[in-house]
């Protein structure tokens, strides 16, 4: 493999291990802030008790999801430095605006909330968990305002060969962003809600019989949270599938190749129908021996919002993006192997297609299981069967497939481009990603794929057994043990110390 | 041309933040299996340093993010030029974040030491990395006409930067030590000042020798100002260990880092990478900035953003200010 494939492997293993705690994260953050508003409120124990389980496992998984992110800045210089040269002077700027505004805050006051249990007054604690939940979502907004930028550059304009930012607004209120971000943060809260009821629900379960000693001590804490959970997540699905519809649309109008790749529409169709799921070989030579299950005119409604319009299939497009962005790549030896080259427009059509179905799929079935288990535990219900608890903890994984799922469609279905051309923008303001990669020697980059992909696996082992050891630990495991009375200076100690 | 010279000593300063503040407590990590002598003692060191670590860590994010968004060839050069040191600091800095929060989530003896010698290990080889980084900007890498690096994968690993490299890890374990005997009660601080006393003539020569190294090769007046000022701190610092007073000390160490970054930024200036090939590939501040309107949009929000992050941070010692000792430390708890 050269360079160019090895730092595309791992860009995309790098990208989705850290996307693995990100959601997680931004979910629990703001639900857990909710959960201690309640407590605050109230006074209810319940409500400290979910805040002090939720917002333990928040940090286990913030831990990973904080050090795997400095590898994703540092990345861009290190491995895609022609890209941060070409584009550094609007892509930087947001990221900046994330450290600068939002990380700063989320990492002090995840501190002073962790350890400041017993040295802050309650309403200021609550306000430092609000901080942390707020800016985690800050965080989220201008990252994908970035990432946006790359899918559809806005507000730039070419000085001296070089894209150069005019309008930061623009960058920042790119529709692309704007469809994005909600679209991304729903994706996170059901990756929280779906983790909720997994593991309340599994807790739940197994505590049904009254005989089990603390079964009626904690079972309207676990009874809260899958209800909160289910809710947050049938309420998530919503959203992703109103914010999806409109991201579809743009993307018809800005990436017609991706949306294309996504429904492996090989010919352009007047109506175009929708294709749920295909048999065969969707990147074939010969489209026709596919077989796909297809929604009649439904394609075009999501691509126009009327049941007749026309959509072009991958071929013809084929032709337009070699007339409007060159048939070869430049004779360009940093360009390698690729140099002179005709350039394939077309990504990769199993993983766009098949990724575009995940992610709606597994969306729909993390929904459905919320909904399910709303249903299931309705008036104070608990099912007594196995199926129950198995269901809900295999739930949990679903969210989190359609996030990667959805993130790999977006990001392999903007192939050949790192930076996607804009049909109404800067005329030539794109970059190939053949042309973005650093010069660096096979071995460099070999070296950090492998050592980051190792040291991934292994701390991906260590966090699954802590969460796991947490998650069955229950609220015994984070509440600090019972004070022996009459003990000296124990109201000196710290309430929590790591 | 203003704000181009206004951002390289923002970026200046988010490096300084970055030394002084993660440079203790690298110090502590690097101190662990030194001055911890028992499990209750070391928990006592990782938690002077727990509330606030995460916080100065960010820091180097945004240190290299404002390089990006402000000086996009300068941060496309350095980081690809330096591949390897920084990837090893990217696999410490990874390992360390998580053994903070997971050597105390399962009550072994086993299980604590492993992460104790991650932690170690994983304070030990940042500051060595981030020390040959920055001695590389200052003293330069072979670069081509299109500013990328030509030679071995290994070009950032001279004799000279790796003194840089020994400044930044002698500085961050005085630092560390001084921190702790200034964080501490009881046992761990008498041993932590002690050592601090013994450590600090011999730690700091690699960071005077490597000043002087700079100052030879590219210094101006002032810059040698700063140098002595940083030499004449490191003395006080030490006096002032010996008086017992840690907090002056923790200070005075302030003021060396803050000379040093004086000498080494003032010594790069006008370039912000110099080639240590043909002088004429070397990267300016004018020829590596980002335009005078991307300057300007993050001047606005650093004017905002970076006085409020010193208000917040600022808070935060403040609310964690009282010295920590064994009585303070709870039991062990995991399920």
């Amino acid at each position: 493999m050269d360079v160019l494939e090895l730092a595309r492997w791992q860009f995309g293993i790098t990208t989705v291990y850290h996307f693995l705690m990100v959601p997680l994260t931004i979910g629990l953050s703001v639900l857990v802030a909710g959960m201690q508003t309640a407590w605050v409120r109230t006074g209810n124990e319940r409500y400290f008790k979910m805040t002090k389980f939720w917002g333990k496992l928040l940090l286990v998984n913030f831990a990973m999801g904080v050090v795997t992110g400095i590898v994703q800045e540092f990345q861009f210089g290190m491995t895609w430095s022609a890209y941060s040269r070409f584009v550094g002077d609007v892509f930087g700027a947001p990221l900046a605006m994330e450290g600068l505004v939002a990380f700063f805050v989320e990492s002090t006051f995840l501190g002073l909330w962790i350890f400041g249990w017993d040295r802050l007054p309650k309403r200021v604690h609550l306000a430092c968990a609000w901080a942390f939940a707020l800016a985690t979502m800050a965080s989220a907004y201008f990252i994908l305002a970035a990432n946006s930028w790359m899918q559809h550059p806005v507000g730039v304009e070419f000085v001296n060969g070089k894209p150069t930012m005019n309008s930061i607004f623009a960058v920042l209120g790119n529709n692309t962003a704007l469809a994005a971000i909600p679209h991304t943060l729903a994706g996170a809260f059901s990756v929280a809600a779906a983790f909720l009821v997994g593991v309340a629900g599994w807790h739940l379960w197994r505590r049904r019989s009254a005989s089990d000693s603390d079964a009626g001590v904690h079972r309207d804490v676990w009874r809260a949270s899958l209800r909160l959970g289910a809710w947050v997540g049938i309420a998530a699905f919503a959203v992703l599938a109103i914010t999806g519809d409109t991201q579809g649309k743009l993307m018809f109008q800005q990436q017609p190749m991706k949306m294309a790749s996504a429904e492996a529409l090989c010919h352009t169709e007047k109506p175009a129908s929708f294709s749920i799921l295909a048999i065969g070989d969707v990147a074939g030579a010969n489209c026709e021996d596919v077989k796909t299950f297809t929604v009649p005119a439904l394609l075009s409604f999501l691509a126009h919002n009327d049941f007749s319009t026309e959509v072009p299939g991958v071929e013809n497009l084929i032709g337009q993006y070699q007339a409007k962005y060159g048939t070869n790549y430049p004779n360009d030896p940093d360009l390698g192997p690729l140099a002179g080259k005709p350039i394939d427009y077309v990504p990769n059509l199993p993983v766009t297609y098949w990724g575009f179905r995940a992610m709606i799929g597994f969306g729909a079935i993390g929904a459905g299981i919320g909904l399910l288990a709303l249903w299931l535990t309705r008036r104070g219900r608990i099912p007594s069967g196995r199926l129950f608890p198995l269901l809900l903890v295999a739930g949990i994984a679903t969210p989190f497939i359609g996030n990667s799922a959805g993130w790999i469609f977006t990001e392999m279905g903007r192939q050949p481009f790192v930076v996607a051309p804009n049909p109404t923008g800067v005329e030539g303001m794109w970059m190939f990603t053949a042309q973005a990669v650093s010069k660096l020697s096979v071995g460099e980059v070999w070296t950090s794929l492998i050592s980051l992909t190792v040291l991934y696996l292994g701390l991906g082992v260590v966090e699954l057994f802590l969460m796991r050891k947490y998650v069955r630990g229950g609220i015994e495991g984070v509440l600090p043990p019972p004070a022996h009375g009459g003990e000296a200076g124990s109201d000196d100690k710290l309430s929590f110390a790591y | 041309m203003t704000l181009q010279l206004v951002w390289f000593g923002i970026i200046a300063l988010f490096w300084l933040g970055y030394l002084f503040l993660e440079g203790f407590d690298f110090g502590v990590g690097m101190l662990l299996p030194v001055l911890g002598r028992d499990n209750t003692e070391r928990r006592v060191m990782v938690n002077t340093i727990g509330p606030v670590w995460d916080g100065n860590e960010v820091w180097l994010i945004v240190a290299a993010g404002a390089t990006f968004a402000a000086f996009p060839d300068w941060y496309a050069t350095l980081f690809s030029g330096a591949y390897l040191p920084l990837l090893l600091v990217l696999l410490a800095l990874i390992g360390r974040g998580v053994a903070f929060e997971y050597r105390g989530k399962v009550d072994s003896e086993r299980w604590r030491r492993t992460w104790d010698r991650v932690l170690m290990v994983g304070s030990w080889i940042p500051p060595l990395g981030v020390g040959l980084l920055l001695a590389t900007t200052v003293l330069g890498l072979p670069l081509d006409t299109t500013g990328n690096r030509v030679g071995s994968p290994f070009e950032a690993v001279r004799w000279d930067t790796l003194l840089g490299a020994l400044a930044v890890v002698g500085f961050s374990l005085v630092h560390g030590a001084a921190f702790l005997a200034l964080k501490t009660s009881g046992a761990v601080r008498e041993r932590a000042r002690a050592l601090a006393l013994r450590l600090l003539p011999v730690a700091l020569l690699p960071m005077v020798a490597f000043l002087i190294v700079v100052q030879v090769r590219a210094g101006q007046v002032w810059t040698l100002v700063a140098l002595v000022v940083s030499v004449v701190a490191a003395i006080v610092a030490w006096l002032r260990l010996r008086a017992d007073r840690d907090g002056q000390a923790f200070a005075a160490l302030g003021v060396v880092i803050a000379a040093a970054a004086v000498t080494m930024f003032g010594a790069l200036y006008p370039n912000v990478l110099p080639s240590t090939g043909d002088p004429a590939n070397s990267l300016t501040i004018a020829q590596a900035a980002a335009s005078p309107y991307a300057l300007k949009v993050i001047t606005w929000v650093a004017a905002f953003g970076a006085p409020a992050v010193l208000v917040y941070q600022g808070w935060t010692y403040w609310v964690f200010r009282k010295r920590i000792g064994v009585q303070h430390i709870p039991a062990v708890h995991a399920p």
